[in-house]
């Protein structure tokens, strides 16, 4: 689970092809743009939560 | 020579250069200890905990040539240059994944360096070898880039000079580095990443607010640079000869597959550098290096948004003919001189915590991993320590005599290089984590194979190139390209050779303390932040 977890990040992150757009836009941000930006709190997130159940593998 | 200098910007610029000056021969008694111990000059005594660690890493790993050069490459081609964040994304699981188990092995057995871990797991000297010279190639160009991120800043300060005397500001201010880092050690650098990383933070938070509030946001922003590089996709196709430019908001189909690939190697290779795991290993626990997985994100976000300085530059009208002059112009551009002083102050500080960095993590490497096995395997703790220090003045000058003698475009393309090179130690530390049926001469082979293949791939005749196309019929990254047939001959060649040399580690050298001593069920979770 805590494996999982931590690839999820990874996979969105290279998912390039799932985020290479224009449309739509957030505060005249590209999708690409915040797409990205978002992956980095979003990672943060994943990784915490596989920190809490590291213990238990 | 000081005839168009800028003096509000400089004389800011200046007083916090001596800020920080002051700070680093000072950081010689901050957490004080033996300093002729290579365990406490180089590692700063393993007792950083998670805010230290934080800054230091952040300082580190998040340099003054990146600051420089990821605009740089937006502003050139856009969205390709943002690579840089998914790249960053992606370092965050993996450390939070491995660089524990190595912190506890190193803790547990005294290794300062990648290669005391190697020589440790496999008992081969020669991969030992491999390791550091690894190492000392790839972190020699980087630090010379550090420094053409500092000339960059200067020379937009005004200062102007001839042949050598160009170089004099540069190199007054890495003397003085050389010197504070030959006292202080790692506390010195680990010191300067306090202020280093506020003013970073500062200069980005206010670039990114105030820049597209006068360029009428960011909607507008991003627009007019679309208009930009649509512009010169058209006239490049329109030259004679006609040249295939790929540059845009969003990447080119046949962008992403480089794109991706680029994104995940760079990230292979990053915690492979002497430097990170310098600072990484001067972690006080593994629980200080797990909350930083967590909270050295934060810089990506920075990150992120320095690399929009390159998309801003377009819409303020910024035309360089070299893109890494564009953060600079920009900010001469927009600001008022006293905050250029500052942004300016803090890019050149960004690049003395890791020269630093980096000047250390080569000594250690050189006087662990090539001088003690290799010519005296005798030496005392204070004789280490002492070419240790000797070897971080060695190294700054190497860098220095990169930055006088040899083009930039060359420290550049060594640089890359560098990357396809430190990707190669990645087996040998990964496998060497977790399992020991992958053994020390089938890594060295493949480390050699990796290595020629990737050097025999980036060689063109007219420079050097970092993607390179594949039978598959995209291209991809060369690093990550290279690394597989390594991998494949590293773990091939396990099956088919002897493995019988010794091993110093145990299995329960790489856990955590109280995961090994507690059953499961009593084990209470780990605290975070």
């Amino acid at each position: 689970m805590k494996y999982i977890l931590l690839a999820i990040p990874c996979i969105a992150a290279i998912a390039t092809p799932y985020y290479n757009f224009m449309e739509p836009r957030m505060f005249g941000f590209p999708f690409f743009y915040w797409f990205n930006l978002l992956l980095v709190p979003l990672s943060v997130a994943f990784i915490y939560a596989a920190s809490k159940i590291g213990a238990s593998k | 020579m000081i005839d168009h200098l800028n003096w509000t910007a400089t004389i800011i610029f200046v007083g916090f250069f001596v800020l920080v000056t002051v700070m680093g021969f000072l950081a010689s008694s901050w957490k004080a200890g033996d300093l002729t111990q290579l365990n406490e000059w180089g590692l700063g005594g393993r007792q950083f905990g998670s805010w230290i660690t934080w800054f230091l890493l952040g300082g580190d790993l998040y340099t003054a040539y990146t600051v420089i050069a990821v605009p740089a490459l937006v502003y050139a081609v856009g969205a390709y240059g943002f690579f840089a964040i998914p790249y960053t994304v992606i370092i965050y699981p993996l450390i939070f994944l491995i660089m524990p188990r190595l912190w506890n092995v190193s803790a547990q057995h005294g290794y300062v360096t990648a290669g005391d871990f190697i020589f440790g797991r496999y008992g081969n000297k020669w991969l030992e070898l491999a390791v550091a010279i690894t190492g000392l190639v790839a972190t020699m160009p980087y630090i010379a880039l550090q420094l053409v991120g500092m000339e960059k800043v200067i020379q937009a300060l005004g200062f102007q000079g001839e042949g050598y005397m160009a170089h004099a500001p540069l190199t007054v201010a890495f003397v003085i580095l050389a010197l504070y880092t030959y006292k202080s050690g790692l506390r010195a650098p680990a010191m300067i990443a306090f202020v280093k990383d506020i003013m970073i933070y500062i200069f980005v938070i206010a670039a990114v607010i105030i820049i597209p509030y006068q360029l009428g946001g960011f909607g507008a922003v991003f627009d007019a640079a679309g208009k930009v590089f649509d512009a010169k996709v058209a006239a490049a196709a329109a030259a004679t000869p006609p040249v295939k430019l790929a540059a845009g908001l969003i990447l080119t189909d046949a962008q992403i597959a480089p794109f991706i690939t680029l994104a995940l190697g760079s990230a292979f290779a990053l915690f492979m550098y002497p430097h990170s795991l310098t600072g990484v290993l001067s972690a006080s626990s593994p629980r200080a290096i797990r909350h930083n997985a967590m909270t050295l994100p934060a810089y990506s976000l920075v990150l992120g948004l320095v690399a929009l300085l390159g998309i801003m530059a377009h819409a303020a009208g910024i035309k360089v003919t070299n893109p890494q002059d564009v953060v600079p112009a920009l900010f001469l551009k927009m600001f008022p001189d006293w905050f250029v002083g500052f942004s300016f102050a803090a890019i050149a500080i960004g690049a003395l915590v890791p020269a630093a960095v980096m000047s250390i993590g080569a000594a250690n490497t050189f006087t662990r991993n090539v001088w003690r096995p290799f010519v005296n395997s005798n030496m005392t703790d204070a004789q280490e320590s002492g070419l240790a220090k000797l070897m971080s003045l060695v190294v700054k000058v190497g860098a220095l005599a990169f930055i006088f003698f040899i083009p930039t475009q060359f420290a550049i393309d060594f640089q890359l290089l560098g990357g396809v090179m430190m990707i190669q130690i990645f087996p040998a530390m990964v496998f060497g984590l977790y399992t020991r049926r992958i053994h020390g001469w089938p890594l060295f082979i493949g480390w050699a194979c990796g290595l020629l293949f990737g050097l025999y791939l980036a060689y063109t005749p007219a420079k050097w190139i970092p993607v390179s196309p594949t039978p598959l019929g995209f291209s991809v990254y060369i690093g990550l390209y290279s690394v597989l047939l390594n991998f494949i001959v590293a773990v091939v060649l396990s099956f088919i050779l002897p493995n019988n040399a010794p091993d110093e580690t145990a299995p329960a050298d790489y856990e955590d303390d109280d995961t090994v001593v507690a059953p499961p069920h009593l084990h209470e979770p780990e605290p975070i932040l």
